[in-house]
């Protein structure tokens, strides 16, 4: 049989019976191996994350077996695919409506950069109207390059600190966008 | 060949109902095509859905000839259903006051196009029932598809010269 991989419980002071760490921690560990992705797909990056969920590649084996095509409970928002102007609004409120804490994945070229697409219609990427935790390169990125952007943002959310949400930092940066 | 009889059959019933107003009569790939005027575009299309059984608009559309006096030209493609054959009437009129009577007193199928057609072109259709943008986002403030408007978006930066050694 085939090793079974546990995730390794972070640092902390060790002894008969306990087992002390900081708070922070234990919130990362818990929350990066339970992502509650939202895919909000388009085209063809879409299909390929497609392929992602599926059976061969398996995002469900990286802590994110609950896809939600909600923005209630979910927490990272996979944006696949070109986004019109047109729709910039409506992805807007779909991350609007999600609750802290909350992370953004572009994938491919269209969603962080308008693609080929430099035209009066298209969204010269998705960080005009929202802010971007991590990128993914690819013109539609391969499965793999998706599930390396996923654990990225596992990474972020593993060592972040659980109030970087409320630090000034952040709040700045919301306003920038004029999300409050 | 058949085609040819039947669209010179439609030419000589047009003419004599319009005469002067149905001019540059051409024939590309069979397709029949002419120019008319604003004042009797109503008229041509009414007649031409109802005695002539061009039944179905294909298509409401328009092209930008900057530079000339009327610099628009709006496009109407029709289908007759009964006979299959299809026909294309040009109208061309001012870019500085770009209006037409709109074609959804003939046809309801108008309003989409005609809408589509002003949000890219900015004709305005007089008498359209709701006149607003159909593609793009309400607060573009140009009509795209003109020539003098750039087709690329300005705010990007990674496609300037410099970044080539241009």
């Amino acid at each position: 049989m085939s090793e079974i991989n546990i995730v390794d419980a972070p640092p902390g002071i060790e002894g008969s019976g306990f087992f002390a760490t900081s708070m922070d921690k234990v919130i990362g560990l818990a929350r990066s191996n339970s992502l509650w992705p939202l895919p909000f797909a388009t085209s063809c990056c879409g299909i390929e994350f497609m392929a992602t969920m599926g059976s061969h590649y398996d995002l469900g084996r990286f802590g994110a077996e609950r896809l939600s095509f909600s923005p209630r409970q979910a927490d990272v928002l996979m944006v696949m695919g070109t986004i019109a102007k047109k729709m910039g609004p409506v992805l807007k409120q779909v991350y609007i409506q999600m609750a802290e804490p909350r992370w953004v994945m572009a994938v491919g070229a269209c969603a962080s950069s308008g693609g080929i697409f430099d035209t009066y219609s298209v969204l010269q990427g998705i960080d005009e109207i929202i802010p971007v935790d991590v990128y993914v390169p690819g013109c539609p990125p391969r499965p793999e390059a998706i599930l390396d952007g996923f654990q990225r943002i596992q990474d972020l959310v593993r060592n972040e600190s659980g109030r970087r949400r409320n630090s000034d930092y952040y709040k700045e940066l919301l306003g920038q966008y004029g999300i409050k | 060949m058949e085609e040819t009889t039947l669209n010179n059959d439609i030419h000589v019933k047009l003419t004599e109902k319009f005469g002067e107003k149905i001019t540059a009569i051409s024939e590309p790939y069979g397709l029949l095509t002419f120019v008319t005027y604003k004042d009797v575009i109503l008229n041509v299309l009414s007649h031409l859905k109802e005695e002539l059984k061009f039944n179905f608009l294909t298509d409401i559309t328009a092209v930008h000839y900057p530079g000339k006096d009327h610099g628009i030209a709006v496009v109407y493609h029709l289908h007759n259903m009964v006979e299959q054959v299809r026909i294309r009437i040009k109208v061309f009129i001012s870019e500085q006051n770009p209006t037409i009577a709109s074609a959804t007193t003939v046809w309801k199928g108008a309003n989409w196009m005609e809408r589509e057609t002003f949000d890219l072109f900015g004709v305005k259709f007089e008498g359209h029932p709701d006149l607003r943008r159909i593609l793009n986002m309400d607060d573009l403030g140009v009509h795209p598809m003109l020539k003098q408007y750039p087709l690329e978006d300005p705010n990007r930066v990674d496609k300037k010269d410099e970044f080539f050694g241009r």
